[in-house]
């Protein structure tokens, strides 16, 4: 199946903002955020097609996935 | 308060009331700046500090902001810049609440810390500083901590709360106290280049929601920290918020978070 990654703030960094992606079916956030070399604990906010997912959902074919980092500085 | 009032009346200069004539009646009546901006405001005279204020914002309005009170959790990066433009604005009463003192490594972005202020408290450089550019906003500084079991007593008669901690655990205290007390609270965080906002009203969960996949620690702020830049965009939408939400007027960020990115200049909306 094929899925669009998106990228937002330092997520950016040395990786890219959008990228197609060829993937298993059954494939879910969790495991591209380990190939992108992000951890669980950098992770904020995850949607799939806009909606708010937690990292165990399944993508599905023609699925956009965007992952923004955790902020909390003041 | 007959005698003050003419006092104010026979000295207002082209429909507005002069900070000179607010600073002498002060004085000659032995009232504090405070209550010579409440007679004013309540007569209908504009002071003159606000006359760029009048089309977006009436005197009646001003006078809604000067009885409000703002209570700002945080006296750093970002609450600097927000006590700053809350007592610009005229918001007339602000509660600064933080620990800490100022160190060397706040100089590059907190507005309060200059090298008289390092190895003082930053409520006390806070109350300095709003007393230097707006002697009728009374500040109250609160050198504490904010925690769970003082969050009812620092807020009481608050009419918004401002988040500007950085620390995330607290942040989820802070979101709960004014959850449970009914008071509005506008959230801000920062990391490097990047800074979010939104605004929770009681009964939302949009923070909750937004650190819905928080384990442990800090943010990306820990790797980048934080340039002098940042804190001033994300403070100043913060004050924006909360001058809409005691006017009751505008689109709040409600239920939505702004991202904002300063190296891409991209801005993006997550809706919750």
């Amino acid at each position: 199946m094929k899925i669009t990654v998106k990228l937002f703030a330092s997520f950016r960094d040395n990786r890219f903002k959008i990228a197609e992606q060829e993937r298993s079916e059954g494939t879910d956030c969790r495991k591209i955020m380990l190939d992108l070399g992000l951890t669980e604990e950098e992770m904020g906010i995850v949607l799939i097609n806009s909606r708010h997912v937690s990292l165990d959902q399944v993508l599905q074919d023609g699925d956009t996935l965007a992952m923004f980092p955790l902020v909390g500085g003041g | 308060m007959d005698r003050v009032l003419a006092y104010l009346m026979e000295r207002m200069k082209d429909g507005l009331l002069p900070w000179t004539v607010q600073n002498s009646a002060a004085s000659t009546f032995g009232l504090s700046h405070a209550q010579i901006e409440a007679l004013a405001l309540q007569h209908h005279l504009p002071p003159a500090r606000y006359q760029r204020n009048r089309t977006m914002i009436s005197l009646a309005e001003q006078s809604l902001l000067f009885q409000s009170h703002v209570a700002v959790v945080g006296c750093g990066g970002l609450g600097g810049y927000v006590i700053e433009e809350l007592a610009r604005l005229g918001v007339g009463r602000i509660s600064a609440i933080d620990p800490d003192i100022f160190e060397e490594h706040n100089l590059n972005r907190q507005l309060l810390a200059t090298p008289d202020t390092l190895g003082k408290p930053k409520v006390a450089a806070a109350l300095a500083r709003v007393n230097q550019i707006n002697p009728a906003v009374t500040l109250s500084p609160i050198q504490e901590a904010f925690c769970s079991s003082n969050g009812r007593e620092l807020f009481a008669g608050a009419t918004v709360v401002v988040d500007a901690l950085d620390s995330i655990a607290t942040r989820l205290d802070l979101v709960k106290i004014c959850t449970e007390m009914k008071i509005p609270l506008v959230y801000g965080a920062i990391g490097g280049w990047f800074g979010q906002v939104a605004t929770q009203l009681p009964g939302d969960t949009t923070v909750q929601d937004i650190y819905r996949n928080w384990v442990a620690g800090k943010g990306i702020e820990k790797e980048l920290g934080n340039p002098s830049f940042t804190p001033a965009v994300v403070a100043s939408l913060q004050v924006a918020e909360v001058c809409k939400l005691i006017l009751g007027k505008g689109e709040l960020l409600r239920k939505r978070k702004l991202c904002i990115d300063l190296l891409d200049m991209e801005i993006h909306e997550i809706t919750f």
